[in-house]
Order: structure tokens, then sequence, then C-alpha cells
């Protein structure tokens, strides 16, 4: 048993549901009870969707129980196929199904429908909603192609020459309540066409069983999101001997690197290699005068392993900035999460608890966070600017405009978006100069109107705290002058860097001295 | 009774279950914590309903079932019992902790009753605890108010004092109106349940005269009866009409003279009614269908045909107690057709082949009709708005108005969606 007060991921069925709402003419029939239909909004709220979602929920209730339930199921199956003839049926159960056996896929299969069937097994109670998406997907494609299995050849990622035509790859990955996947897809298509590229198919974003069958036109897969599609593609490699892409396009050196990684699996000159460099506005964003404020500003990221890893790229390499928190709620990632950490200095936080990642952020004094809506509100309480990067998301992080993550235009959008929460360069300057004027306001931002959080308040609860420590560390008149003089967003970090020195030095009290002792100390 | 017309139907539904009334149950009672047992499916629906309202560490949240709690009961007690230890160690401020059985926990059949026995005795002094189920194989909706309150009951004193009880969470400012109002009647002693606090439950008896505000506590209602409770029969306080009637069964009870509550509230709906107006012209002649979710819609299709002037064309529920809802019922146009249960595919085509002006749904409906060109107005505001009482008439109207007044400004009916 987990005590959860909020969770990043909704359980598997919900994946389940997030690949069935992203495709056309499919049906997923749900063995839930009425309650588990809020999913529905998570589509039409969140994603605005102006359909609902595909899906036919049982709705078995307690008097069923020591009933049929499993006539119940069949009964909704019959009345879903007929009235939404759809061209390929999901069957699946949720949490609560998966305690009665009732075995609905094996029901559904047994009724004499001709349309192929997906018995989705998502166990509800070790498995998340990233998983069950994966899952889903990975079924789909294999109930869908495992006739062709034996009949093809493995396929040349190199045909396309002899078939006289452009490349074609499939675009996947891509769901409904994913980041921004919308616009990706977009940027990430209009790229590939410039390359002489075409796209086969995308999904199961806009994908139909019919196209997913399809799949096999293409001569390699582009893994847009590995949550959600690395088991597919893994298994069109294994039986048919689709070739892969493993960069993520997020960022410009990314973008350039999976440019290149297309290019080689399919054999195609690139002929562009230096106009890539400029086809972003960030390199020089980054490189203007403005931007040498960026440099070294410390930032926490927190997100799903795809959006997290690439975040910490460009922070580090292409804004300048210092990461110094990195985590993810993707157990499935955890190991590329570390490694990425490893190489940061910094310790990968692997965890599904939101207050876990309040307390890492606050330990490490960020300037700006990246991550999460539930980040935001985090870094919000905390008073730190914030940029939400990943999912869950919410209604404002599905934007009426134009605002992919990947490419030279997510790039773009990406060095807005983080850089906007922050203080603009002769902003910061001017706050500086003017700090110990009356007027000005501890805490102060921006002209964005972000509301700082008290920062002495939250000394004030630190120092009595401090006060019933064990160690007995007392800041004494001028320690406490001297503290109150540095920026408010390193302030926390000042206060337990010199604490730790005093600890580390047997100092019992802290002065104005210590606070300098303890900064060539630390450097 | 007036000629209404009673269907009953069965099928798939989109309802929420009992755990979303955890959302203002919480807010209603600060000192409490509500925790419920179930899945990761549970915790993810309370978050997604509760929305935007997330709180440093909220007053709520799941004791999430694993794998290996399945396997075993007496484990999974074992459990329970550590990660019922673990958050009062870290949040000793609760008072009072509900333990929320849901539908994997019924299934499995917990035993949150023993569970909650056992605790008491542990934690006896410090922090009470009581159990009840918000499993959507057993409520829908508002029902987990009522099991919440239900649950309370026990630990209520008896008391013969003369006393009126307003029964079901309300705002806290009409909550305020309300009782100033009863005090210019006459009504001295008034108290809430749920109270505030939620040790500062009222003591109850035989001289306890319950006034409901919502319509849908059944099981609390039978409860209160059994301890001696005397329940007023009466209309709900929503819209003009049935606060006026609500207020005079109460004066009644009270034995109170009806001249004497029409002089305190004749200058309240002189008042109402003139800020009615503005909403009725926009609601007058307008179709209405009301899709089933919080147990309101039969109060809200009274107040919006009987003063806003609307046409009901259906008026779903998820569970009818006609003895309750006698009063309410009665005043109902005839030949309304109120249709108790869902069938949500078969309700739907009713909407599309009656093209209403509005359509009163859940949230997972309501873009998917907008889409279509039916306007909508989502049920789960009215449990999260202060629209009780006379003074708030208008603001209640305005729920509905509003959708309406946008389609007049915005031309355009059936709109490509992305």
């Amino acid at each position: 048993m987990e005590l959860t007060l909020w969770t990043y991921e909704g359980p598997p069925h919900v994946g389940a549901m997030r690949i069935a709402s992203s495709m056309k003419d499919i049906h997923y029939v749900l063995h839930a009870p009425q309650g588990d239909t809020y999913a529905d909004l998570l589509f039409t709220m969140i994603e605005r969707r102006g359909q609902r979602p595909p899906v036919t929920y049982t709705t078995f209730q307690a008097r069923d129980l020591g009933g049929d339930t499993a006539e119940l199921v069949k009964k909704n199956i019959k009345e879903a196929v007929e009235r939404f003839k759809p061209k390929t049926l999901l069957v699946g159960e949720s949490c609560t199904a998966e305690l009665i056996q009732d075995q609905p896929g094996a029901l559904a299969k047994g009724m004499g429908f001709d349309m192929p069937i997906v018995n989705l097994e998502l166990p509800a109670y070790s498995k998340k909603e990233n998983w069950g998406a994966s899952e889903t997907f990975y079924q789909l494609t294999r109930t869908l192609l495992k006739e062709k299995v034996s009949s093809s050849d493995k396929i040349n990622p190199l045909r396309w020459r002899e078939l006289g035509r452009r490349p074609k790859v499939n675009i996947l990955g891509p769901s409904l309540l994913g980041f921004r996947c919308r616009d990706d897809v977009i940027e990430i298509q209009r790229i590939l066409s410039e390359q002489g590229i075409d796209t086969n198919v995308v999904a199961p974003l806009g994908a139909s069983p019919d196209d997913i069958e399809r799949l096999i036109d293409a001569e390699i897969n582009i893994c847009l999101y590995q949550e959600i599609a690395e088991a597919s593609c893994e298994w069109l490699k294994r039986n048919f001997g689709m070739e892969y892409t493993n960069t993520i396009p997020i960022g410009i050196k990314n973008t350039i690197e999976f440019i290149h990684e297309v290019h080689e699996k399919l054999d195609l000159p690139l002929t562009n290699k230096e106009e890539l460099e400029n086809k972003s506005k960030l390199p020089w964003y980054s490189k203007s005068v403005d931007s040498n404020y960026l440099t070294g500003k410390r930032v926490f990221i927190f997100g799903d392993g795809t959006h997290a890893i690439a975040a910490s790229k460009i922070a580090k390499e292409e804004l300048g900035f210092e990461v110094v928190g990195l985590g993810t709620y993707s157990r499935e990632m955890a190991r590329q999460v570390r490694a990425t950490a490893k190489d940061l200095n910094v310790e990968a936080l692997i965890t599904n608890n939101y207050l876990e990642v309040e307390d890492a952020m606050k330990k490490a004094a960020p300037e700006l966070v990246l991550g999460t809506q539930m980040e935001r509100h985090s870094a919000k309480r905390l008073g730190i600017p914030c940029s939400v990067i990943s999912t869950p998301m919410h209604v404002q992080d599905v934007p009426a405009r134009y605002s992919p993550q990947m490419g030279w235009e997510g790039a773009n959008v990406i060095f807005d978006d983080w850089v906007h929460p922050l203080m603009m360069g002769l902003e910061e300057h001017l706050i500086d100069m003017f700090k110990h004027d009356f007027e000005f306001v501890d805490g102060h931002q921006s002209h964005l109107g972000h509301t700082a959080a008290n920062t002495n308040k939250i000394l004030n609860s630190d120092e009595k705290k401090e006060k019933n420590s064990k160690e007995g560390i007392i800041w004494t008149e001028s320690g406490r002058a001297e503290l109150t003089k540095v920026p408010f967003f390193v302030r926390g970090k000042v206060k337990t860097n010199t604490e730790k020195y005093a600890i580390l030095r047997g100092i019992p009290e802290i002065s104005d001295e210590t606070l300098y002792d303890a900064k060539a100390y630390f450097g | 009774m007036s000629k209404v017309e009673f269907n009953k139907e069965n099928g798939p539904r989109e309802v929420f279950c009992g755990l979303t009334s955890i959302v203002w149950l919480h807010r209603r009672m600060p000192d409490a914590f509500f925790l419920v047992v179930g899945s990761r499916t549970c915790a993810h629906l309370i978050q997604s309903a509760a929305g935007v309202m997330i709180f440093a560490e909220p007053r709520f949240g799941t004791a999430i079932l694993e794998e290996k709690d399945l396997a075993g009961l007496a484990d999974a007690h074992e459990e329970l019992y550590r990660v019922v230890n673990d958050l009062i160690a870290r949040r000793p401020e609760i008072k009072t902790l509900f333990l929320v059985g849901s539908c994997p926990s019924e299934v499995i059949k917990l035993d949150l009753a023993t569970v909650a026995e056992k605790l008491n005795k542990r934690f006896l002094g410090q922090v009470r605890f009581v159990n009840y189920s918000g499993s959507g194989i057993e409520t829908t909706f508002t029902q987990g108010e009522d099991g919440a309150l239900k649950a309370l009951i026990p630990l209520m004193e008896s008391s013969n004092e003369e006393k009126l009880l307003l029964v079901g969470t309300l705002a806290n400012n009409v909550e305020d109106r309300f009782k100033k109002i009863f005090r210019n009647l006459g009504i001295s002693n008034i108290e809430s349940f749920p109270p505030r606090q939620s040790t500062e439950l009222p003591k109850i008896g035989k001289n306890t005269k319950v006034l409901l505000t919502q319509p849908y506590l059944s099981d609390t209602v039978r409860d209160l009866k059994h301890r001696g409770c005397e329940i007023i029969s009466a209309p709900f306080p929503l819209g003009i009409e049935g606060s006026a009637k609500w207020f005079l069964a109460a004066a009644k009870a009270f034995k109170i003279n009806e001249l004497k509550v029409h002089e305190i509230i004749s200058p309240l709906i002189k008042r109402a009614k003139l800020a009615l107006d503005s909403h009725k012209e926009i609601l007058k002649g307008k179709r209405l269908f009301l899709l089933p979710e919080s147990q309101l819609e039969i109060s809200l299709a009274r107040f919006l045909h009987n003063e806003c002037e609307m046409d009901l064309i259906e008026v779903g529920t998820p569970y009818l107690n006609k003895d309750l809802m006698k009063e309410e019922i009665n005043l109902l146009p005839d030949n309304t057709k109120i249709v108790e249960g869902q069938h949500v595919e078969k309700q739907l085509d009713r909407v599309r082949e009656s093209s209403p002006d509005l359509v009163v749904c859940g949230m997972g409906l309501a873009n998917p009709l907008e889409a279509e060109g039916i306007s909508t107005k989502w049920s789960i505001e009215m449990v999260f708005s202060p629209i009780h009482g006379i003074d708030q008439a208008a603001d209640l109207a305005g729920l509905f108005s509003k959708p309406l007044k946008r389609n007049q400004i915005l031309t355009s009916k059936t709109l490509v969606t992305h």
C-alpha cells in the first residue's frame, strides 16, 4: 500500500484510452464501474476535444456482482460494435474489473465478430499510464501486423533507391495528452520533408487500423516518444527488420543529431549540413549580449524521461545554465535519467512523490524550475520562476498557437518559454544595482507579474526549526544582516552552505565573517 | 402529486462516483482528512475532478492497493495501519480521519469498519476514525456526501434541546445568510451538519428539526430519523420559490406565524425577482435537457421552469427517492419526463433528436456537445458554487443564461474542433 496525495501518472487503462482516443475507427470497451468515466474529461477538458473518447464503460454495479457480469460485458460489446462499427475493437478492464476476472477480451473473441480484437491485459496494481499506452500501442500493432510477419522479407532501409522514390518513414509515439505532440508532428514532418523524406504514417495520433497495417510500407521508424513507441518500434525491428531512431529531436544539437541519424539509417547523403546550424534562432539568441545574464543560472528539471533528459542537454549546452537537479517519474526511463544526471554531477531523483520533488527543489535553490504542472505549483509556492516542459499538464499547456518542443521552431519556443519567466538581462542588472534602495521590494522578479514568496518568512520559519536542531547553531545579528543582503534566490543555498561550514569547523555562532569564510570555502 | 412521467434506464453511464464529493467535503471540514483506500484510478479521479484545487498538501489522499495487498486481507489491514500511522505522524493536526471505501476495496471486501474500530482504540483522544463507501459500484457523485454524513451520525451525542439542524454542505456565506434569516424569524438555536469543524458535531434528539439543504441525503435522513429527529418536509432552497417554501416549512415546524415569514422574506423576494429578470429574458421559452449526475436535477428543473420559464424536455437523475423529492415533484409541471439511471448513448440520441437549447451535463460530455452545436452547462459547477437561497436565485439562473448569452454573441454554431 502506498500513500499517494497526487500522482504524476494515471492508471494503465488511461494510457490505453490515450491510444484509442488518438486514433480513428477504433472503439474500446472497458469493463469498469461508472466512476471510471471521469477519464473522459481529461480529453474533453484538458485537450478541449470536440469528440468523446471512443470508450464504452460496462458500468457494473454492486448488485451485478452476485449475478452475471460476463453477460453485461457481452451486452455492452454487442451494443458498442453495432453503434460505432469500429474497424478494430480494444477490450480491457480497469482496476476493479481486474479483480472479478470476467476476462472480457476472451469473451469478445468468442462473439463471432469479423474485425480484429485486441485483448488488453494491463495490470492496474503494478503498472501506470505510460506503460499502459505503450502496451496498448504495441498490442494493437502486433495484432494488426502479425499475419504479415512470415510472408514479409526483412525491410531493407535502402530499398527506396531501387523503388525510385523518396525514402518513407513512420512517426511513432505522438498521442493525445502527450506534451505538444500535435505540433511536434507538424515540425518533424516539415523537417523530414525538407530533407527529401516522406512521412508514411503518423501513429497513434490520427491513424486508423488501416494505417497501422501500412506501417511496413516505410523504410524506418522515427521513435518520437520512447515512453509510448519504443516497444512497438522494437517489435517492428525484430519482425520486419525496420530500424528506428534513438535521438529525440528536442533542442538544436539533438535535432541536428536526429537528422544525421535518419540520413545514416536511410543511407541518404546529407547535403545541407551547414544550413542546419542556422535554422533556429536559439543559438543566436543564446549568444546575444543580453543572454549573458543566463549563463550559470541554476535550473532544476523534473518531468517524464524524454523531456527531462532533453531539457538538461539544452539547459547545459545550448543556454549555458547550470543543472542543479534532474529527475523523472518515468521509472521505465530511470536508467537513462541516472546516466544523464551522472554526467551533470547531480544525483537523479526517481520518484512519483511530488513532495519529494518539492523538497529536492527547495534544497537545490534553483533560479528556474522546468517541470510538470505540479512543479509549477511547487515553484510558485517557493517563489521560483517555472516553465512547464512535460506532462501531466493543465489546459493552458495545450495552447491555441503553434508551439512545438521539437525541431527548429521547438527550439525557438523553448528559448522563449524558459527565458521569459526569468528576469530580462538588463532588468536583472538594474535590480541588482538598486536593491538597497528603499523602493526595492524583496523578491522582486520581473515585469511578468510573478508573485515571489516572502523570503523573510521562509527564513524565519527555517530559523525556528534551526534553534531546535541538535547542532544548536546560532545566527548572530551581523550574520543575519549579511544573509539578508544575499539575493533572495540563492539565500537558501548560502544559508545551508554556511551552516554546513560552521558544523564542519565547529563554529557555534555564525557572524558576517563566517558567511564570507564559507563563501570562500565552497567557492 | 402532479402527473409526472417516471422512467428508469439502465446501461453505460457517464457520471462521477461518490469519491468526488471529497472535493467539497474536505474544504467544509478543514480539520478532517479523507483517506481513500483504493487504486491509482481513485487517486487520479479525485485529482482530476479537483482540477486546479491543489494545495501544498491536500487533506485527502489515497492508500493505493498494490499487488501484494490483494494476496491476503490480513496483510492489507496491517499495511493500512502502517499508512495511517505515517499519515498521522506527518499531519498531527488531523482530528477526524475518514477511511473511504472504493470499488476495489469493496470487491476484495476490505473491512474498513473493523480497521476504523481498531484505529479508534489506538488513537483514542487524538484522532477519530470513521468509514464509509464512496465506491462507484454503490454511489454516484453526491451520494458520497450522504455516506460521509451517515458515518458521522453515531458520533453525535444526544440532546433533547430544541434546535433547527441544517443538513447538507453549503457554501459558508450562504450558510451565514440562512442563519441570519432564521434568527430574524425567531429561531435562535441553529446548527449545521456537516459542521465547519469535524469535532464540533451537533447534538441531536427528538426535538431536533432537520431541514435539508441538499436533495441527495437519503441515508443520512433515515439515520437521523432513527435518532428521533423530525424531518421537515420541504422543497429545496434553490430559487426564490423553493427557498421561500423552505423557510415557510421551517417556520411552521417552529410554530412561527406565516405572516411573519412573509414580512421578512418579501423584500428579499422582491429584490431577487428584479435581479432574476434579465436572466429570465434569455432563458424564457428555451428548451432544457438535464442529464443525470448530482441529484440536484429535479430542483433545478423546477426552478428553471417555474421561475425562468424554460421548457423541460427531460430531467435525468442518477437516483430518485420519491419520498424525499415529494415536495419538489409536486411543483413540477404536468407531464415532466423524469428518467432515473442512464444509458448514455440512448440518452444522447434523445438529446440530438430533441435539439435542446441547453443541456446540463458532466464535463466529459460538455465540449463534444458544444462541438455539435448544442449549448451546455457543466453540472459540477452546481456543487461548487453558492447557489442556495433567495439572494442567490439570480446567480443560479446566471449559470444557465451565460452559455446562451455567449451564443448570441458568437455566431457560428458548429465548429471544426481540433
